[in-house]
């Protein structure tokens, strides 16, 4: 069932709406996959959404950039609405994102996966790049340093020579997320960005995703299982299950909700939550 | 306004339901029937001849269709060599009815047996000997050739496929593996042919038919029956037997059948060995219907059964017959109508059709998205 | 003005080189004619490869169209050279530059169309583009052939050899482009296809032009291509020369594609379409871009192929020969262009020229036994091909120097993650 609260996220900040989705439905032949799904995003927030396997999270990513085609429901960014975009349209009017099983370009080197994200605005023409003019060499000149600065935020420039498949996993990882940014988003989504990382790497993801969330000026969807890094990171939680959204509201109020909790580890465990939580307030 | 903007809902509907492709499409299937049509009426008894001819191909078709389309089904390969496996199956029985004369061996070693029986059961062993070298053969090539590029990119398998199709070819024109030449393929039982005209009467040797007749032959007969016996041991042993569901569940998916207990380097191995013996089987009947055997005949019909498969839907087994007959019509009917040469642009012409409109095929499931 | 790399000059000073000595080779007749129509051939097939690479090897999207591309650029060039050599007619060349030119213009015009009518599928844009095609193929016999006469006896006014020269330089660069607008055609629908499916499709394609060049004569109504029987007189115009022309430019052109952005953008592609895709790059385009390009050097290929024997057979364009440029670029390694160029002349030298001449009689057909076995085994131990990704230094990616000022601004990654 549905939450009843409507879309609205965080309620202290009123910043401008960046995605509005309303009413949104994704139909595989039979199979409901995301039922109703309303979500408001303004700029500037961190905004996570969790729930459990097959809940329809990444559904819901795949539906936003065009992956996947809208059932019904609308999608709005800035104002446009994204249904019956291509996935590559969507990317140009500002979103970019990560995958669940890091999609790098593997036997292309770091730099160039980064460069790939600079194509759309290259500055030059087909003919120019046959050619090799003088205008091409110019603009590939800029966009070869643009890239290289871009790697050194990221402190990859040392291995822009490298690569990405041979890199390790962590710093496959970052680049990733490095790449989605050079294509310059305003919203970015992380798809399970931590999936497979040691504490160390995820206590680093996490300082990234705060770090790029003020340098890049993002606002920023996430979707994660590690409770650490949903708690820690995120402002706002949405959580799903069976394509429905079930809870909303701040990381302390998810942790406790019996709904969230029945949904992840069962019935049993949300009664027990309950108990406990009753018996900590007795005893306060 | 009203006008308009009910001028602008037809044209929303125009693109989203296809119209001008569907269109397109249409055209063309009106000027095929239209052409078909009109030469039906010109020359009935030519059209209902050409029927019978598509039919017996079609089956032919069919039976090396389902080795492609089981081998698909199962490890997402193009098995080019597939359309040699057919080659070698003719080739195999030509040599086994004449060097050894196979098809009559109960004669040899029990002369008081009846002639009839004797061609009867000689003539199953000849098919059943060919099917199982067949089958032996696409296995050892599996083991070999495709077994060790499983987890490599679906390109190497494809090219090796290629490579095996070339080599069995090459290989087999060799003067002392089959032969270079052109063979003329002696059938393990006689021909007797009738033809139809008002009833039907027997031909005989010499004495032309009437004209406006029907011609067809034992072949037809046997073809058919042949056909439709495999078919329904095919069908029984995938839906009824415990390897048929052990082949379903492989092709379905792969990892968890593994997990399941299933040997699936096995399954996969009975799947190519089926296949191929069916094929080989259709090249037993190729060579006794069409009489010209070569090394390089089993290319065509091997791309056309591909074509089959894909139009019937590939991996499906019902698809794959119901592709093959109506691929077969569709060939000898441009041979007729049109020219020779025409039947292979014709047979792709279709192919290229049905990967636009429908890929998956007449019995594949309509296109979804993965979820 | 910028100093050139040692490796350019070496590459230009080294073909250059190679280029005269064979010439010098051909000219005092030191290289039989035998031998010297192969190396003409070895090149034409380093030019068909090397479109295949680009279309496979670099975009990853498998092809066995490109024969038939070679085939259409073959007979539509022999045609118009057959027509000014043999009738002293300008038909060929006048018929098939308005063709190209208005077929060009009526795939602009419906791409214009097209794009105010966004989500039109595949099959009603396909059916659309043929529609414009087909108008304006007519348009372009209506127009041509008042237009014939005068230029054809603007032509006679030069110098015979000078003449047949600018018509040979012409019909093969038209060819090449007729060549990739049929391509553009068929590949707008077709590339929607997955990858197995599109391999089937061009093998369609390629049976489909060998059909229908064995009845150019009936059903296509060019008489002189004389159908199944193979056509003949045409002018063995192409020389050393022209071929090293060719292949140089589009070695060149190649290679500076692939270094710049449109070429990165191609090869992400192939290496991961979805991430492409997010990456804001219009993955459809890329797949019809490649294609047509690929396309183009079989065409110009077929075109100078046409041109070294004097005659074509339709058996030449048979699909079971179209299996050749991705063996010669898989063997050489995908995405290697290098690669590709060394075994397109290995192939052909040895394939055609030692084993033919030194097997035992008899034993020419052991070739076709020996070569899918090392196919096989190439395969099975080095499926990177024999060159691997090895490039000669010019062809290959220079990697920009390391900007020594650039500093870390994200403290999450210190060293030793």
């Amino acid at each position: 069932m549905s939450h009843p609260e409507v879309s609205t996220s965080n309620s202290d900040n009123q910043g401008p709406v960046v995605l509005e989705i309303q009413n949104l439905n994704k139909n595989f032949g039979g199979l409901r996959a995301v039922k109703d799904f309303n979500k408001t995003i303004r700029k500037g927030e961190l905004v996570g959404l969790i729930g459990p396997n097959g809940a329809g999270k990444t559904t819901v990513f795949n539906l936003i950039t065009g992956l996947y085609t809208v059932s019904s429901g609308s999608i709005l960014f800035n104002g446009k609405n994204l249904v019956g975009l291509q996935p590559f349209e969507i990317t140009k009017l500002g979103i970019a994102r990560t995958f669940q099983n890091i999609r790098l370009f593997p036997n292309l080197s770091v730099l160039d996966n980064v460069r790939i994200a600079y194509h759309t605005h290259a500055g030059y023409g087909f003919f120019d790049a046959v050619l090799h003019s003088q205008h091409y060499q110019a603009k590939e000149k800029e966009l070869t340093e643009r890239a290289q600065e871009f790697l050194g935020v990221f402190n990859l420039q040392d291995r822009q020579g490298e690569i990405a498949r041979n890199l390790p996993y962590g710093e496959q990882r970052r680049l990733e997320i490095a790449r989605a940014l050079a294509a310059e988003p305003q919203l970015l989504l992380l798809d399970e960005p931590a999936a497979g990382m040691n504490p160390k790497e995820v206590a680093n993801l996490m300082e990234l995703i705060h770090f790029i969330r003020e340098r890049f000026n993002l606002t920023i969807l996430l979707i994660e299982h590690q409770m650490r890094v949903v708690m820690g990171v995120c402002e706002w939680i949405t959580v799903m299950d069976f394509g429905e959204v079930i809870a909303r509201g701040t990381p302390e109020e998810i942790q406790n909700n019996p709904v969230v909790i029945e949904a992840y580890l069962g019935r049993g465990a949300a009664v027990l939550s309950k108990q406990l939580s009753e018996k900590r307030s007795n005893a306060a | 306004m009203e006008k308009s903007s009910k001028i602008s809902a037809l044209y929303e509907r125009a693109i989203r339901e296809r119209w001008i492709g569907k269109g397109f499409l249409a055209l063309i299937a009106v000027l095929a029937v239209g052409y078909i049509g009109f030469n039906a009426k010109e020359s009935p008894s030519l059209f209902f001849q050409q029927l019978i001819n598509g039919l017996q191909i079609g089956f032919v078709y069919a039976l090396v269709a389902l080795g492609y389309t089981m081998v698909y089904g199962i490890v997402r390969l193009i098995n080019f060599a597939h359309g040699d496996v057919f080659m070698v199956g003719a080739f195999i029985s030509f040599f086994a009815i004449d060097r050894f004369e196979l098809h009559i061996w109960p004669s040899k070693v029990f002369p008081a047996i009846h002639p009839n029986l004797s061609l009867l059961i000689g003539t199953l062993t000849t098919i059943l000997m060919t099917m199982v070298f067949c089958a032996l053969m696409a296995m050892t090539i599996e083991r070999f050739a495709y077994k060790p590029l499983r987890t490599a990119p679906r390109i190497s398998a494809l090219i090796t496929a290629i490579g095996v199709s070339f080599f069995l070819e090459y290989f087999g024109a060799l003067p002392f593996v089959f032969t270079p030449n052109f063979i003329t393929y002696k059938g393990p039982f006689p021909t007797t042919s009738w033809y139809i005209k008002g009833g039907i009467y027997k031909l005989e040797s010499g004495v032309a038919p009437p004209d406006g007749s029907v011609i067809f032959s034992n072949i037809l007969i046997i073809i058919v029956v042949t056909s439709l016996i495999l078919l329904s041991i095919l069908q029984f042993i995938v839906r009824r037997t415990k390897i048929g569901k052990a082949m379903r569940a492989t092709a379905f998916d792969k990892p968890t059948a593994r997990l399941m207990g299933i040997n699936v380097d096995g399954v996969i191995s009975v799947t190519f060995a089926i296949g191929a013996a069916l094929a080989g089987a259709g090249g037993i009947l190729y060579a006794t219907a069409y009489r010209q055997v070569v090394f390089l005949m089993g290319i065509m019909p091997g791309l056309k059964a591909f074509i089959s498969a894909v139009l019937g839907g590939i991996g499906s087994i019902p698809g794959a017959l119901v592709g093959a007959l109506i691929l077969g019509q569709a060939e000898v009917l441009s041979a007729g109508y049109i020219s020779t040469p025409m039947r292979d642009a014709v047979a792709f012409t279709i192919l290229i059709l049905v990967l636009l409109v429908r890929p998956t095929g007449i019995f594949g499931e309509p296109e979804r998205e993965k979820a | 003005m910028k100093t050139i790399p040692r490796s350019t000059l070496l590459f230009f000073g080294v073909y250059l080189l190679i280029t005269i000595v064979v010439q010098a080779l051909i000219s005092l007749q030191l290289l039989t004619v035998f031998w010297s129509k192969l190396l003409l051939f070895g090149a034409v097939m380093a030019i068909v490869s090397l479109g295949l690479n680009l279309i496979y090897g670099f975009n990853g999207q498998f092809s066995l169209g490109q024969w038939g591309f070679y085939a259409i650029g073959a007979y539509a060039a022999a045609d118009v050279t057959f027509r000014w050599t043999q009738q002293g007619s300008a038909s060929g060349l006048v018929i098939l530059l308005l063709a190209v030119t208005l077929a060009g213009l009526a795939f602009w015009g419906v791409g214009w169309l097209l794009r105010r009518v966004p989500g039109l599928d595949p099959l009603s844009s396909f059916a659309l583009y043929l529609a414009g095609v087909i108008l304006a193929v007519m348009a372009a016999v209506a127009i041509g052939r008042p237009l014939i006469e005068p230029v054809t006896s603007a032509l006679a006014l030069l110098p015979s050899n000078l003449a047949l020269q600018i018509v040979f330089f012409l019909a093969v660069l038209l060819s090449g482009v007729l060549a990739a607008e049929i391509s553009y055609l068929f590949g707008l629908p077709v590339l929607t296809l997955g990858s197995d499916y599109f391999g089937i499709a061009t093998l369609g394609f390629t049976i489909i032009v060998k059909v229908l060049l064995d009845n150019s004569d009936t059903i296509l109504g060019f008489e002189e291509m004389k159908g199944a029987r193979g056509m003949i007189g045409i002018p063995q115009a192409t020389t050393w020369l022209w071929v090293t022309i060719f292949l140089l430019v589009i070695l060149v052109a190649t290679r500076n594609l692939l270094h710049s952005s449109h070429g990165r953008a191609i090869i992400s592609v192939r290496e991961d379409e979805l991430a492409a895709k997010a990456m804001g790059i219009d993955v459809a385009s890329q797949k019809i871009l490649t294609f047509v390009i690929g396309s183009l050097y079989a065409g110009l290929a077929g075109a100078l192929y046409a041109h070294i024997n004097g005659f074509l057979h339709p058996n030449t364009f048979n699909f079971i020969k179209s299996f050749d440029p991705m063996i010669i670029v898989v063997f050489g390694g995908l995405g290697s262009v290098s690669g590709t160029v060394v075994v397109s002349f290995i192939w052909i030298l040895v394939l055609e020229g030692f084993l033919r001449q030194w097997l035992p009689e008899g034993f020419e057909n052991w070739r076709f036994v020996v070569y899918p076995l090392l196919l096989i085994i190439m395969m099975l131990l080095r499926p990177s091909g024999l060159m691997g990704g090895f490039e000669l230094p010019y062809l290959r990616q220079i990697l920009p120097p390391l900007r020594k000022n650039v500093k870390a601004e994200s403290t999450a990654e210190a060293q030793g993650d």
